[in-house]
């Protein structure tokens, strides 16, 4: 375990990164907010929030304010702890997976290679998975820490929602995983920047690896767990002021790290697209790189609110019946196939 | 059944196809619509700074008139208060007194008038019947408060600036109902 | 004492402290809670010894999925400290004696095992690694393996026709 072996310098560049990264990710989150209010007015021929400041920009941090001075309200029969520890779980797990997503190559910084990724371990995908499903608790213990039947019901239906298409997930990954034989994201993005994207082999995993992407991150069509229309808002129901933002922003920053993940595993991640990079310096390389990745994760971005204010949402069985009885068998099907054509190329070779 | 407009539309019942099952290209369609509202023009109107031309036949908040010298023409006669659905006009009336001549034109007037914005309705009935050209309604509306006492206007709130001493709002007020009694 | 000593007696503490814990909590949901914190240190062990894909599927299979489950059923059924029923002494007793029985038992047969008799291997084993794992899966235990898959396939079916059942 030589990450043990802890030097200064190391230790300090890992904790820059982190930090720099989970502020991009936080600053990406609250702007996310806003992008999404002026994408939803275009799209229903309104303006969008435009009163605070200059064309409405300053209006995440009114929001943000806003919940701060909310006054906080603990419920008199709930268990405080556990109804603190949720929206903290929430928070915690929205910003571990960024993690292991490779931002860019490697700079040279003060005569020192600095990869662009916090941790590049050798299980890369599967260490997602693991915290997605972490995610799940947040959900859970807030909505029963609540001691509301409504809380509970929206955190149950939220957590069984996570669970279904978790394994849909995970199978439409696994087809790719054959192709590119490496669990680590750092390998995958590298064997596209050599060669094609991802998406070209993998068209299938890629749609069904979306769709899940939005039923885990609760986006619409797949946003139940807090449907406040019509189910009674969801697990976050007795939450008020910043512990309500906690809940809301972690969604947005599953929303940004799930579209690098998708960037990174289908759209080449921090490859510029017809560019040979390899003949740039290395400084220059590592930036557009990453500029290339944030372009990827943003338009993925703009997909999922695409997404959100065109279709109406799922009714409860119909997502159950999609996750179990279309997405899982079709993610099946093409792993079967994936796996049939690799072993046909491989005889022929 | 005949059909009341000519854009009634048969519900297609018949059974789903493959392709229509799985939704991919239905919900791209449903994308390409919302795509197509992104370059539309914005319905919105910027409120304070823009603002809607109110119709020739709006109806907003009363204005007791005056004549050109500043009296007020109301006689008090109650006539308002008689149309009103509402009931939401009193009025007490008083006799002028000598030397009150400038300020009423006739030898009765309303020493109180007070109409109830809340159990207004708006509906002009008391501006149909007034026999004395009294009262308007102006192209105004009654702004929002806090207290349900402060919906009752009184005579201060309601009449028209006099002519003499405020000459400028009076013909902007004046400008308006000019533009009401004209309409047909 | 060397970063990895320390980080092995503090996971072990984790451990088997929130064991502890599972059994002493009134609250049948926070046993639930600290049964994760206990796979979660048992996780921390595996990345010790060097088992990344072990310990992050001990995750995301018990931590992940196993105990929402768990979690499920006892927030559905509501569960509380005045609600269970005191258990008679002698059932006590008698879980007391087989749960004994088993520890002994379990003792009895790791005690002269060669591996208790080796130092811990700390960051020096590989087979917790993926591709190490998989080859020893599918070549030396390739019908144990398959024959464990029938069983959770079987064990599917099983629930599915329960489910159906009218």
């Amino acid at each position: 375990m030589n990450l043990l072996a802890l030097d200064g310098a190391f230790v300090l560049e890992k904790l820059i990164l982190i930090a720099v990264v989970i502020s991009i990710s936080l600053v990406v989150a609250m702007y996310a907010t806003y992008v999404e209010r002026k994408f939803a007015g275009f799209i229903q021929d309104r303006h969008g929030p435009n009163r605070a400041g200059p064309f409405g920009l300053l209006q995440p941090l009114a929001d943000g304010l806003k919940l701060f001075f909310k006054e906080e309200i603990i419920p008199n029969n709930s268990n405080k702890l556990l109804f603190v520890l949720g929206p903290c779980l929430a928070m915690l797990t929205a910003m571990m997976t960024s993690a292991i997503i490779p931002w860019g190559g490697t700079v040279e910084l003060f005569g020192q290679q600095v990869s662009l990724q916090i941790a590049d371990i050798n299980i890369g995908i599967l260490y997602v998975f693991g915290v997605v499903s972490m995610g799940v608790y947040g959900m859970m213990i807030g909505g029963w820490a609540s001691n509301n039947k409504f809380s509970l019901m929206a955190a149950l239906r939220g957590a069984s929602q996570a669970i279904s298409y978790e394994l849909a997930m995970g199978l439409s990954l696994i087809a790719l995983l054959m192709l590119t034989g490496s669990l680590s994201l750092k390998t995958i993005t590298e064997q596209q920047v050599t060669g094609l994207w991802n998406i070209v082999y993998q068209p299938v995993g890629f749609l069904i690896f979306f769709v899940c992407a939005l039923a885990e991150c609760n986006r619409a069509p797949f946003d139940l767990p807090e449907a406040e229309s019509e189910l009674n808002m969801g697990y976050h129901q007795e939450y008020s002021s910043m512990k309500l933002g906690f809940f809301l922003f972690a969604e947005y920053i599953n929303m940004f790290i799930s579209c690098a993940i998708i960037a990174t595993l289908f759209f080449g991640g921090y490859d510029i697209p017809f560019v040979d990079e390899s003949t740039w310096s290395g400084g220059a390389a590592a930036i557009g790189g990453v500029l290339a990745l944030m372009t990827k994760t943003f338009i993925l971005i703009l997909v999922f609110m695409w997404i959100r204010w065109t279709l109406p949402r799922f009714r409860y069985d119909q997502l159950m019946n999609l996750g179990w009885k279309g997405l899982i068998p079709l993610a099946l099907l093409n792993m079967v196939a994936t796996g049939a054509v690799i072993l046909l190329t491989m005889k022929q070779a | 059944m005949q059909s009341l407009t000519q854009r009634a539309k048969p519900v297609d019942r018949s059974p789903m196809t493959w392709l229509e099952k799985i939704y991919l290209w239905n919900i791209f369609k449903g994308m390409l619509i919302t795509f197509r509202h992104f370059f539309k023009k914005r319905a919105t109107i910027q409120y304070p700074e823009q603002k809607r031309p109110f119709s020739p036949v709006f109806r907003g908040l009363h204005i007791l008139n005056r004549d050109e010298q500043g009296r007020e023409n109301c006689t008090a006669c109650g006539l308002c208060a008689v149309a009103c659905p509402a009931e939401a006009i009193t009025m007490e009336a008083a006799e002028r007194l000598p030397g009150e001549e400038h300020l009423y034109r006739e030898e009765k007037y309303a020493a109180r008038y007070e109409i109830n914005m809340l159990r207004c309705i708006f509906c002009g009935l008391c501006e149909e019947a007034c026999p004395k050209d009294a009262i308007y309604l102006s192209e105004t509306f009654a702004p929002a408060n806090y207290s349900r006492k402060s919906f009752i206007y009184g005579k201060p709130d309601l009449l028209i600036p006099d002519p003499v001493k405020h000459p400028e709002e009076y013909a902007k007020a004046k400008g308006e109902l000019d533009k009401k009694k004209s309409k047909p | 004492m060397s970063i990895t000593q320390l980080l092995f007696w503090f996971l072990t503490a984790l451990a088997l402290g929130s064991a502890l814990m599972v059994i002493f909590s009134k609250n049948p949901v926070h046993s639930i809670l600290w049964l994760i914190t206990t796979f979660f240190a048992i996780s921390g062990h595996y990345i010790l010894l060097n088992a990344q894909f072990l310990a992050i599927v001990n995750i995301i299979v018990y931590a992940g999925a196993i105990m929402v489950l768990f979690l499920f059923v006892v927030m559905l059924m509501n569960l509380n400290a005045s609600a269970t029923p005191l258990k008679k002494k002698w059932l006590r007793f008698a879980g007391v004696i087989s749960g004994g029985c088993l520890l002994l038992v379990l003792t009895a047969a790791l005690k002269d095992t060669d591996i208790m008799r080796q130092e811990l291997m700390m960051k020096t084993g590989d087979i917790g690694l993926i591709h190490n794992l998989g080859t020893v899966l599918f070549k030396e235990y390739v019908l144990p393996f398959e024959i464990s898959s029938v069983l959770f396939l079987s064990a599917m079916v099983g629930a599915v026709v329960i489910g159906k059942k009218e």
